[in-house]
């Protein structure tokens, strides 16, 4: 075991806002022969925007996915899936199937290996079905063949005979009805949490309330679930493949194939996106005992429906709730009912019921608070990890809350959130003090400020309908166009809660190759899109003044990272990166110091040259390693964290929060009820940029999945069945949907963190579908208590 | 699975007389889904990318009207660029076809076969009148668009039968096409509707897709329309048309629907939609006949 990391210092602390670019200002005084000049020849350090080393392959096509995986011999795998929501399987004849030529193996529950269940959170999910189906979707069988089809034929051809039974779909009555069915045997609820502070029967001069549904979305990932099971000389396997967490899915495959951890060797291969719809097994157990059965190198890989069926959604939800405020506009009180729909397995349920009742009133500052969560069993496709994990269902609702209240005060509705936003020192409902910079209400000024997009073209006499809502579709001139602006502001929790112990481990490594000192950087942390090989080059760059910075492949060989969610990884991989660096710059300079006799204190590694504060460069860095490798390798822990007791206390449920703030101007048909977003504007405080281009583009992104929500992404479900598996009908903004952003980037840095950032992939989802829809209601007057808003909610 | 290559359009027929059961394939971006999807296996696929008379287009001689001869081949990109003019309706319903990718593989012939309620090449061409031309090593045919459906992605086509090529009318005055989707590009319609006026005959064309089975005209809503028109004398002298018979134009083209529920809308909503299309599309097309008609009266007088 390597030794923690001692909570590394930050070196940013700032309270002011900086343009991008812009060196940080420093409160200690710059000692004189200080060799600043040489800091500026690395090129792509902490706070720039260097290319990523992936951009370009990706770019032009050639980017090798996990589903363009490929070896020798190698055979293909294929799934049976249960075509009922609940089901007692009476008994299943693989006979059939075995027969057809070219198949090799067919596998039910009786060959998994090890324990036949796993889980994030609670064991509840078997790898194959036992004697039940849970879901439509739910994995019965596998088959290896000699080819894709012959496999996905040969499932045809597996005979299970199924009694089916009665569903249990609604998750709100079976919070309530003892009376329905028990989906798993400890009955139906996988959480329930209330949050009480103050007085939670408080009374208030103005009172709003409304309930509030959230559909089923998808992340709508791009590259399908795949991967490629080699099985290993020493009765093990190697497992190469996309996921968001190498560990966990070591972890939970090695004890479904009873193996050593070490047994089971995972690599990564290129992820074609994730947000939360890897973090639960998909085809890992199922292809690996293939391969184990078969001796032969099996590939798996979904296709675009099956997708559907092989990862979780995000909780659909229904949510009541009541705010009550004096005339003035002061909050009083915030009362919420909330049902999440976990379908059939509880997956990250536990952890949805946890942030959205410890995040359900928003970034504001409530006295009185009742708020109770339930996760729920039913036999609905199970829900899980997304982007935005349990606060975005409740940011839809105490947004709309918020313009209600204001309007029922005859209150600007920006004006209301400023009055009642969080800021640091502030506590939440859980009665966690904020102790570190909580800008909501400058957020809200500024993203105000930002530039508003010219009048509706519907109003100019001859206006381009690409421009109007229906677009090339030519279904209005201008007729029935009305413009709508609107606001949304947020608060994600960041990193790992209620006590987990999150953390990551790098190994780093410095050497001379060809005459050149290079870093190696080696972490398990996924890069799933999000740029988090760039960070940790860049942060090596920082660290260790050199230029060559080269990422070792994401594997099973290096201690765990944790998941790439929970907006984490830049704040604990690269905490992790950050003090491993600086050991080995450490016993470098030792060495340095030992012949030079200048105190370690005083050197720095910079441009490839060991520099002295005092006598300037000292030596060539290359020329100090010689042939040596220097090597370390550090955990970074991020401080400790509390579990919720049972009136939903904590004094620290959550390590950081992070907030950000949208105004999105939409044109509305409100005779057709279509909608074109015009401009959706965010402003956001990211603690540092590490990589500003970056953290743009997750703005741009994430705002993108909640423009989705919005308007129109939803999984359909009647009878525990998607009826839209597909990207035909499950929609996804395509660029003539996403308008043009202002993106308002500040740095108030986290003292807690890394360099002070605070996460910053997941808030632009959550604020950016309050503030399209506030914008659809300015322009409608409809009420809207459903997301996505679909043209006949504006229509009827 | 087979895979035939003919080099030209009688070997394609000769082809499809020899082996009934062999699926054409155009631009292959209806097939290709079907076969990902495992909805079809066929034995044979007959590949038509090499049978250049289906992607070349001509204008009949006068005689016969001002019809446009387009093979069943030519993809949505070239509508757009090269008949667009004289065509506006299809031009702006082959717009609305999916994304650029698509519009440059996808075919009016693909998109009749496939005789989705869905298809939006097929409102403007009813609206237009146009025919489809059926050809077998045996024999030869046209049919009316409107004719050519038989029910949910099924045809009048005889297994021998190839589609060889569509004749559309050249407009005579303007046309409009309106789609509603989910979403502002790249995607299925909602319903979709298509008016075209015809000054030179006066009559009024329709047509309606995704609200029922088949793509079909609102007939009553054509004559009522031409009736209208006819009396008061707007063909000659076009003056702003009263609500009530733009009312009454969408009322009628409600009544011709049978929408259902999907995934992608209610019978209520399309209900709804397509009257405000209706209303819409009736006004755009009239008040672009009317400004022509007025340009036309200056340019006589002066
Ligand atoms: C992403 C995507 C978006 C789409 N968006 C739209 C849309 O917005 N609107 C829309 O209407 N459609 C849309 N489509 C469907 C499709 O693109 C169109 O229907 C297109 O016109 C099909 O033409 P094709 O040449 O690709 O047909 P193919 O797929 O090649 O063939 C379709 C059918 O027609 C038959 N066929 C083709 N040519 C002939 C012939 N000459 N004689 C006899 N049979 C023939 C084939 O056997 C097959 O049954 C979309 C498809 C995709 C994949």
């Amino acid at each position: 075991m390597s030794p923690r990391s001692s909570s590394t210092a930050p070196t940013a602390n700032h309270a002011h806002t900086r343009e991008r670019g812009a060196p940080m200002s420093n409160t200690h005084t710059t000692p004189t022969h200080r060799p600043q000049h040489l800091d500026e020849e690395i090129a792509g350090g902490v706070g720039e925007s260097p290319l990523r080393p992936d951009g370009s392959l990706k770019v032009r096509g050639d980017f090798a996915y996990a589903s363009d995986l490929w070896a020798e011999n190698m055979l293909w795998g294929a799934t049976l899936r249960s075509p009922h929501p609940s089901a007692r399987i009476r008994s299943i004849d693989v006979g059939p199937a075995l027969r057809m030529d070219g198949v090799r193996a067919v596998l039910t529950a009786e060959d998994v290996p090890g324990r036949n269940l796993y889980g994030l959170k609670d064991l509840d999910q078997p790898v194959l079905a036992e004697d039940v189906v849970r879901y439509r979707g739910e994995a019965v069988a596998l088959v290896a063949a000699d080819h894709p089809e012959t496999a996905r034929r040969a499932l045809d051809l597996v005979e299970v005979d199924y009694e089916v039974l009665e569903p249990v779909l609604d998750a709100e009555r079976a919070a309530h009805d003892d009376s329905l069915p028990r989906v798993h045997p400890g009955g139906n609820t996988v959480r329930y949490q209330p949050i009480v502070k103050g007085d939670p029967d408080a009374e208030a001069d103005v009172v709003v309330s409304g309930t509030y549904t959230v559909g089923m979305q998808d992340q709508a990932f791009l590259g399908p679930e795949a991967g490629l099971a080699v099985p290993a000389e020493d009765g093990g396997v190697e497992l190469y493949l996309a996921t968001q967490d190498l560990h966990t899915d070591r972890k939970q495959t090695a004890a479904a194939l009873g193996l050593d951890p070490e047994q089971v060797r995972m690599t990564m291969s290129g992820v074609g996106g994730a947000f939360g719809g890897r973090e639960d097994l998909s085809v890992q157990v199922h292809v690996c005992m293939l391969a184990l059965h078969t001796g032969r190198p099996v590939k798996m890989v979904y296709n675009r429906e099956e997708s559907f069926f092989g990862h979780v959604h995000r909780h659909p939800a229904t949510m009541y709730y009541e705010h009550g405020a004096t005339r003035d506009g002061d909050l009083v009180f915030v009362r919420a009912r909330l049902y999440f729909d976990g379908g059939a397995y509880a997956s990250k349920t536990p952890v949805v019921v946890g942030n959205g009742t410890t995040l359900g009133v928003g970034p504001y500052s409530v006295p009185n608070v009742r708020i109770e969560g339930w996760g729920m069993y039913t036999n609905n496709p199970p829900c899980g990890a997304m982007r935005g994990l349990g606060a975005v269902q409740p940011a839809f609702a105490y947004e709309s809350q918020m313009d209600r209240l204001a309007e029922e005060l005859g209150m600007d509705p920006v004006r209301l959130r400023i009055r009642n936003a969080i800021s640091r020192g502030d506590s939440t409902p859980s009665g966690q003090v904020l102790d570190y910079p909580a800008p909501v209400a400058e957020l809200l000024r500024r993203v105000r400020e930002l530039p508003l997009p010219r009048e509706s073209t519907a109003e100019s006499t001859n206006p381009d309908i690409r421009d109007l809502p229906g677009g090339a579709s030519n279904t209005t001139h201008g007729e029935g166009v009305v413009r709508g602006v609107g606001y949304g502001v947020c608060i994600k929790n960041i990193c790992y809660a209620e006590g987990a112990d999150d953390f990551s481990t790098a190994r780093v490594r410095l050497q001379v190759v060809a005459g050149e000192p290079i870093a190696m950087v080696h972490t398990a942390a996924a890069e799933v899109g999000q740029g988090l090989v760039t960070v940790q080059q860049q942060i090596a760059r920082t660290e260790l003044g050199v230029e060559r910075v080269n990422i070792h492949p994401n594997d099973t060989s290096v201690g765990p990272a944790g998941s790439s969610s929970a907006s984490r990884q830049t704040y604990v991989t690269g905490g992790a990166v950050q003090a491993a660096c600086r050991a080995v710059r450490e016993q470098v300079l030792e060495r340095v110091a030992q012949r030079c006799g200048d105190p370690v204190e005083r050197l720095s590694l910079s441009g490839g040259k060991v520099v002295s504060e005092t006598s300037g460069v000292l030596a060539d860095l290359a020329e100090v390693l010689g042939s040596e490798v220097v090597e370390a390798t550090r955990e970074y822990h991020h401080r400790e964290t509390f579990p919720l007791d049972e009136q939903g206390h904590s004094e620290r449920a959550q390590v950081q929060h992070a907030f950000s703030a949208h105004r999105a101007v939409v044109d509305v048909d409100t005779e057709l009820g279509l909608v074109k977003v015009v401009q959706l504007d965010c402003s956001q405080d990211v603690g540092k940029a590490v990589n500003p281009d970056a953290v743009v583009g997750q703005i741009q992104g994430g705002s993108a999945q909640g423009l989705g929500l919005a308007v129109m992404e939803e999984i359909q479900v009647d009878g525990g069945r998607i009826r839209n598996p597909s990207f035909t009908d499950y929609l996804i903004p395509t660029i003539l949907d996403m308008p043009p952003m202002n993106v308002d980037v500040i740095e108030r840095g986290d003292p807690n963190a890394p360099y002070g950032v605070r996460g910053v992939g997941e808030p632009p989802t959550i604020s950016s579908t309050p503030a399209i829809v506030a914008a659809i209601r300015a322009a409608t007057g409809k009420a809207l208590e459903h997301v996505p808003v679909g043209p006949e909610h504006i229509v009827e | 699975m087979d895979f035939l290559r003919p080099a030209d359009w009688s070997e394609a027929l000769e082809a499809k007389a020899k082996h009934p059961e062999a699926t054409p394939i155009a631009g292959g971006t209806d097939l290709m889904v079907e076969l990902n999807f495992d909805h079809r296996r066929p034995e044979i696929l007959l590949d038509l990318s090499r049978v250049e008379q289906l992607r070349q287009w001509s204008r009949l001689p006068e005689a016969q009207g001002g019809v446009l001869r387009l093979g069943a081949g030519v993809p949505y990109s070239r509508l757009i660029d090269e008949v667009g003019a004289a065509l506006p309706g299809l031009a702006m319903a082959a717009r609305t076809v999916g994304s650029p990718q698509i519009r440059n593989r996808g075919t009016l012939g693909g998109n009749l076969v496939s005789a989705s309620p869905a298809g939006d090449g097929h409102p403007p061409l009813i609206a237009s009148g146009a025919e489809v031309e059926v050809e077998s090593a045996r024999a030869s045919r046209t049919v009316p668009v409107a004719e050519f459906f038989t029910g949910v992605k099924k045809t009048v086509l005889a297994e021998d039968e190839l589609v060889a090529a569509i004749r559309v009318p050249e407009a005579t005055g303007p046309q409009q096409f309106s789609k509603i989707g989910t979403r502002n590009a790249m995607v299925i319609a909602v319903c979709t509707f298509a008016v075209a006026l015809h000054p030179r005959r006066e009559t009024v064309g329709t047509g309606i897709g995704s609200a029922a089975p088949t793509p079909r005209a609102a007939s009553e809503a054509e004559e009522f329309l031409a009736a209208e028109l006819a009396e008061r004398d707007q063909w000659r002298r076009p003056t702003p048309l009263p609500e009530s018979v733009v009312d009454r134009f969408a009322e009628l083209v409600v009544n011709a629907t049978a929408p259902i529920d999907d995934v992608r809308g209610t019978a209520r909503y399309r209900t709804h939609a397509l009257g405000v299309l209706a209303r819409r599309t009736l006004g755009w097309a009239w008040e672009e006949y009317r400004n022509s008609a007025e340009t036309a009266g200056r340019q006589g007088c002066a």
